[in-house]
């Protein structure tokens, strides 16, 4: 199990948090890995903290344990970071991805978590989601970053699955399939420790 | 790369509902419940996009929705239904007599608690709760086994003339999306083939009774048919088991054995927590700990010379049970465990463990003391009332 990454995402209900963990552990899955998907489940609520996971592997995974020490966090809404432990569970030389305008570097001084050596990544996923799909929907483009911290999967295959699940689930609205792809590759390309 | 069209990311309850779609029953009938309502309602939509021909009778309980099996299926249809929990309990008086009447109704069950407190999460005191109403029961670890387990039990029951249910942890599989290997839809039309019942309540060339009044002078014997059928079920899971693995590659039987060669020490669970207990076997296995697991997947028909067979061996057994027995000093998997081993001339010392009642987790490091525990236990029984250790549990 030495090759498994574990994620945690963090949202609000309504921003996508299960969506983007479902639509990487396909990527993913894709691309020959085995994967995990699943969200927390408890009441749900427009709003309220979410969670939800990925695991992912070269090799099958047995795991149905809960994520309780994540390789990677994804924040979704920095504005969670006042009310949730975003860092439960993350060690030294783990990864934390910021939907935020400010800096990592800004970041870790607010937090104080400078000498935690946990890797502070920051991209403007909702200003990029306002630019490409018109909506602050900041799930897509932070799966873009994710794609870029975790580092194992090829982009240009990750945006051609994500096109064809885009174009499954957007039938009706072709519009946001080339806003969502671009802010996938904004995202891939701005994020910044 | 893999294939896309065969390899795909689904969460169990979609691994279940794409069984069915390819079975193409003649009838579904059920009512919605957390955590199984995903499986009828995306086969409803199946339905509704016309990929399969199935009446579909939406009811209005699951006490309905299993009477309406029972007649679908005497009537002489392939019929199937899914529940959880309250659901399961609803149906509980018209299981036995499904069982009775010998109708091969499959059911995807996916493991919830059962009230009270009221809680929507996995344990297996549902399904333990109708352990003796005659079905079938088969318990997965994970998607890939549901999906299989469900396409098997359609031959299975229709062989043995019995009712199965085939289960997964409510959440931790049903919702989570794993990989999932499908069977080409045609081969499953030609591995299942027509369901020929031996007879069926509408047929005019041999009128049958179906649920008459059956008393002192005849209960018994009758009952003792559908006894029987339950015992010869085991020969005929095995053979289905073999030919699957045959067909399709993938091996299954009554219960899977993980590093049981040279294991002295062992844990003995079903379901999802297997998948994490074969982590903390590899871990304690990298530091010379010979230890094993045995998953149970069939529950019904018990395989107990198999089990006492394979666990006879052990110096030391943990037997984990996700539900709890109210006192009746152990839990329903190791009563029934130590019932097969009991008179045995080798078998090991045994001690249970409940865990994960109404979803609370369970991680590699606590399985790994359960482990720890065992592979140092000496000492005998010393409580005969309360012999159960009830893990993770706040006191």
């Amino acid at each position: 199990m030495d090759n498994l990454a574990e994620i945690r995402w963090h949202g609000r209900g309504g921003q996508g948090a299960k969506t983007a963990a479902l639509l990487f552990g396909e990527a993913a899955m894709s691309l020959g890995q085995y994967i995990q998907a699943f969200p927390e489940y408890g009441p749900e609520r427009m709003g309220a903290p979410v969670q939800s996971f990925n695991r992912i592997s070269p090799e099958p995974i047995t795991l149905h344990c809960g994520v309780t020490s994540p390789d990677i966090v994804v924040v979704l809404d920095p504005t969670l970071i006042a009310t949730v432990d975003v860092f439960q569970g993350l060690n030294e030389g783990d990864s934390i991805i910021i939907n935020t305008e400010k800096t990592s570097a800004a970041i870790s001084e607010e937090l104080n978590i400078k000498d935690k050596g946990i890797n502070v990544y920051t991209v403007n996923a909702s200003g990029i989601s306002k630019e490409e799909i018109g909506r602050d929907i900041p799930n897509t483009p932070m799966l873009g970053a994710l794609v870029k911290i975790y580092g194992k999967l090829d982009v240009e295959h990750v945006l051609v699955d994500m096109k064809s699940k885009l174009e499954k689930k957007f039938r009706h609205k072709p519009e946001v399939i080339e806003g969502n792809l671009k802010a996938i590759k904004r995202a891939y390309g701005e994020v910044k420790s | 790369m893999v294939d896309k069209n065969l390899t795909v990311a689904k969460t169990g309850n979609e691994a279940m509902a794409e069984a069915m779609r390819q079975i193409n029953p003649d009838v579904v009938a059920a009512y919605p419940i957390t955590p199984a309502t995903e499986i009828a309602q995306i086969f409803a939509g199946f339905v509704a996009d016309g990929l399969v021909h199935t009446e579909f009778v939406r009811v209005e309980s699951e006490h309905s929705a299993m009477s309406a099996a029972v007649g679908a299926a005497a009537a002489g249809g392939r019929c199937m239904t899914a529940t959880s929990s309250q659901g399961l309990m609803l149906m509980s008086e018209i299981l036995p007599i499904a069982s009775a009447l010998r109708l091969p109704i499959v059911m995807p069950e996916v493991n919830r608690t059962i009230a009270g407190p009221i809680n929507i999460h996995c344990d297996h005191s549902d399904t333990m709760f109708v352990r003796d109403s005659g079905w079938m029961q088969v318990y997965c670890e994970d998607a890939q086994e549901a999906y299989d387990s469900v396409l098997m039990g359609i031959k299975i029951a229709e062989k043995a003339m019995l009712p199965m249910m085939v289960s997964t942890d409510g959440f931790i599989i049903s919702h989570c999306m794993a990989r999932v290997d499908l069977i080409p839809d045609e081969d499953v039309t030609k591995y299942l083939g027509q369901y020929k019942p031996e007879t069926w309540l509408l047929n005019p060339d041999k009128k049958i009774t179906l649920g008459g009044l059956d008393l002192q002078d005849y209960y018994f014997e009758h009952k003792m048919v559908a006894i029987d059928a339950m015992y010869k079920s085991k020969a005929i899971i095995k053979e289905c088991c073999e030919e699957f693995a045959g067909k399709f590659g993938r091996n299954y039987d009554f219960f899977e054995s993980y590093e049981m060669d040279d294991a002295e020490t062992a844990i003995l669970a079903m379901g999802s927590v297997c998948g994490t207990a074969k982590v903390a076997v590899d871990n304690l296995r990298k530091d010379g700990k010979k230890v094993g697991l045995v998953r149970m997947r069939v529950f019904r028909p018990f395989p107990a010379e198999e089990l006492a067979k394979t666990l006879s061996n052990l110096k030391t057994l943990a037997i984990m049970d996700r539900s709890d027995a109210m006192s009746a000093g152990e839990a329903p998997l190791a009563i029934e465990t130590k019932a097969a081993l009991y008179g045995r001339k080798k078998q090991p010392k045994t001690h249970n463990y409940v865990f994960g009642l109404g979803g609370r987790d369970i991680k590699v490091e606590e399985i790994e003391d359960v482990y720890k525990e065992m592979l140092d236990f000496t000492q005998p029984e010393k409580n005969f009332d309360r012999k159960v250790t009830y893990l993770g549990v706040r006191e």
